[in-house]
């Protein structure tokens, strides 16, 4: 038992915070927002420099074989900076579900110009009513009555569904299946699918995380700053106990999520509900935290120009991708209502209680 | 990363549980604030605990404990409370003062007090508080002043908690008559029944005398009696709030165990209560689900040498506002039974959730408000200026 990352687990993260504190400033954002541009390409080549995109997918496979527990901190940095690019969705999610049929020799060609940073990939999860970046994705997963279908882009009709958040840029995706897009049958995607919903729900509650953070530190910033009565009004208790209660949902938030990804790959109920209940529990501190940072801000945190609205945003759109509250709420129940409770039951897998 | 107990934590764990199946009292023991014949019971329950060397688990084999780690108080805990074991008596001494002795005592003060303190032998009060000095504790005016290798202690104290029928208190004294605030204050251990003490019960709102004033009429007790240097009080006290409200005062296992129990009530009446009662009830489980969580990195990280910073105050916080609602989620099941006593002849399942409603209340006040816990967040730990 040791409830610690290692070292490499932590260094790893911090030079993708550090690169992201580089080029993933409010000012950056605001910038591709008057370009209109879906996405910085300088940027996301940094990105891929990293040699991040296939962190999820096996060493043999050609990826770099790390696990959710590894990238779980990076994807809270991608929440943090409020990325655009599709580092979590690409790296996190779409590819270790495409690694996962790569015994099909299309879903292998596409793998292997995916891992070299050629192509980006997005998932259509029943758990999604909407697909992320599929105008820049070369390809999309789309579930069809359980089985996955492989899609190029090229091949389908991209709708898109315009978001409030200037970043977020989502589509419904239309196509006739055929013998010729199947790539899995219901069977053989059972699995995959239901780890891609782990692994979405957890990087989105990851970024939530990053979210929340990013929003008190916004607030705290501007509370030592802005003078009133004479004093700054982070000296006064009312605005920091309202930090200070948000800063309490992360403290909690936090362990939840690490605990999640650490017992990720279980795969079974135990584990898939620690999953919903980080999400819920992100979601929740973001929500705290984006409005508490609005609060705290006064009439410029209802300004355009204070960029807490980005996280904000961001904020709203996470809290119902891969999931919403109240299915992540059910999935919670499936475990407190029919398994066992208590303290000795806190890190318990379901081959020793079944 | 790794959240599984090794070998050796699962045998451990199955070590406390068989020993406490074998003594655990069946009946529950009447309340040690209630009654001397409650706290008797109770201390008579520490002397087993202490016997079996499971007192204090991680302290020195010399001092009645087994030299364990955390991770391994953390399962002991987990099996006390699943074992439903008397809450105990003595937890001002031994989660509170016996750490801070442990670091700051001299040798002689450890071999004086702490194996009697393990024992249940000495049960100790706390005392902090005065009438002037609550949140502001540094405003104490309690005085010490040395006189021939003694101190003379002259004040009042109050709103400590088991000093009615506890044996010894430790509190903050001014021992530099000049000083102000912070400065000049001193940790001194006095026994209850010195001549020149008088203790005076406070009625709580559950009926009981769980606190009591304390009353300081030229009380002599020897200099050892002073934990550190003189004037160096207030770190010192610091150092055992921080232990009080990071990880010792409130295990974890007590609100799982809660939530447990908290679910087996909705299971039994799920079919008379209001659908939003589920989700209270659901959020219990998590919310006792994550300070479990947190309380493994805390203790996983003092593990590996790191200490214990103003974090701290958010575990105080969020364990007195989850044990409010945990309590309220399970009035709001019992519906109008709730109010009834449990002699009521209609009482059925009721339980002690109005009991532990009431206490649960007292959460945010004792060890450090929850508005002073808040400071400290906003000061220490984001950086905000003082007032």
């Amino acid at each position: 038992m040791d409830f610690r990352f290692s070292e490499e687990q932590t260094m790893t993260a911090d030079v993708v915070r550090e690169l992201l504190t580089d080029v993933c400033q409010p000012a950056d954002l605001r910038r591709l927002m008057g370009e209109g541009a879906a996405r910085d390409e300088a940027r996301w080549a940094k990105i891929l420099e990293m040699g991040l995109a296939g962190a999820l997918v096996s060493e043999d496979q050609g990826g770099l074989g790390l696990k959710a527990i590894d990238f779980v901190q990076i994807a809270e940095a991608c929440g943090y900076a409020g990325l655009p690019e599709p580092l979590v969705e690409n790296a996190g999610v779409a590819l270790p579900l495409l690694a996962a049929f790569s015994g099909n020799v299309r879903a292998a060609a596409l793998l292997e110009r995916a891992l070299a940073g050629e192509v980006t990939v997005t998932v259509a999860h029943p758990a999604n009513p909407f697909v992320a970046d599929a105008d820049t994705a070369e390809a999309v997963l789309v579930v069809r009555d359980g089985a996955v279908h492989l899609v190029e882009t090229g091949r389908a009709k991209i709708v898109a569904q315009p978001s409030v958040d200037p970043f977020r840029r989502l589509f419904t995706v239309e196509f006739e299946p055929s013998a010729e897009t199947l790539i899995a049958d219901t069977e053989e995607a059972a699995a995959p699918l239901a780890a891609a919903l782990d692994r979405g729900a957890l990087f989105a509650a990851a970024q939530m995380l990053g979210i929340a953070q990013r929003c008190v530190g916004l607030g705290v910033a501007y509370a030592k700053e802005r003078q009133q009565f004479g004093k700054p009004i982070g000296s006064y208790q009312a605005v920091k106990h309202h930090l200070a209660t948000a800063q309490v949902k992360i403290e909690f938030a936090r362990p939840v999520l690490h605990a999640a990804a650490a017992q990720l790959e279980q795969g079974d109920l135990y584990s898939r509900a620690r999953i919903s209940q980080a999400k819920l529990a992100c979601a929740d501190a973001a929500d705290v935290a984006a409005r508490t940072s609005i609060q705290v801000h006064g009439a410029m945190g209802y300004s355009w120009e204070v960029d807490v609205h980005f996280f904000l945003k961001r904020g709203i759109a996470l809290t119902n991708w891969w999931g919403g509250p109240a299915f992540h709420r059910e999935r919670v129940a499936a475990r407190v209502f029919a398994r066992p409770l208590g303290p000795e039951h806190t890190f318990a897998r379901e081959a020793e209680n079944a | 990363m790794d959240l599984n107990y090794t070998d050796e934590q699962k045998a451990f764990r199955q070590e406390v549980r068989s020993w406490l199946e074998k003594h655990v009292p069946e009946t529950p023991l009447p309340s040690f604030d209630a009654s001397r014949e409650g706290f008797e019971a109770h201390r008579a329950w520490e002397r087993v605990l202490a016997d079996g060397r499971w007192g204090m688990v991680t302290w020195p084999e010399s001092y009645g404990g087994r030299g364990l780690d955390l991770i391994q108080w953390l399962i002991f805990e987990e099996e006390y409370y699943r074992a439903g074991a008397p809450l105990r008596v003595n937890q001002n001494g031994i989660f509170l003062l016996g750490p801070t002795l442990m670091e700051y005592g001299t040798d002689e003060q450890k071999s004086r007090f702490l194996s009697s303190m393990a024992s249940g032998d000495e049960i100790w009060a706390q005392a902090w508080s005065e009438p002037q000095a609550g949140s502001d504790l540094a405003s104490v005016r309690a005085t010490a002043v040395l006189e021939g290798g003694e101190y003379v202690l002259k004040g009042h104290k109050i709103w400590s908690s088991r000093a009615v029928f506890a044996d010894w208190a430790f509190g903050l004294f001014r021992t530099d008559p000049a000083s102000q605030r912070h400065k000049g204050l001193s940790l001194i251990f006095f026994p209850l029944n010195a001549p020149g003490v008088r203790v005076q019960a406070i009625p709580q709102i559950d009926g009981e005398t769980g606190f009591a004033e304390i009353f300081l009429d030229d009380v002599r007790v020897p200099a050892f009696n002073r934990l550190g240097g003189e004037g160096e009080g207030w770190n010192i006290c610091m150092a055992t709030a921080g232990f009080e409200r990071g990880l010792m005062l409130r295990s974890p296992a007590r609100f799982q165990v809660a939530a447990r129990k908290l679910v087996e009530l909705y299971k039994a009446h799920e079919a008379e209560v209001e659908p939003t009662v589920r989700a209270a009830v659901l959020q219990s489980w998590m919310d006792a689900e994550a300070y479990a969580l947190s309380i493994y990195a805390t203790a996983s990280r003092l593990a590996a040498g790191g200490h214990i910073g103003p974090e701290a105050s958010t575990n105080k916080i969020f364990w007195s506002e989850m044990d409010i609602a945990i309590h309220k989620a399970a009035l709001s099941i019992l519906g109008a039974r709730a109010e009834l006593l449990r002699s009521a002849p209609e009482a059925g399942d009721i339980g002690r959730w109005l009991d532990g409603y009431f206490f649960s209340l007292a959460g945010p006040i004792y060890a450090g408000s929850n508005e002073i816990q808040r400071n400290i967040i906003a000061e220490r730990m984001l950086g905000l200026p003082r007032a």
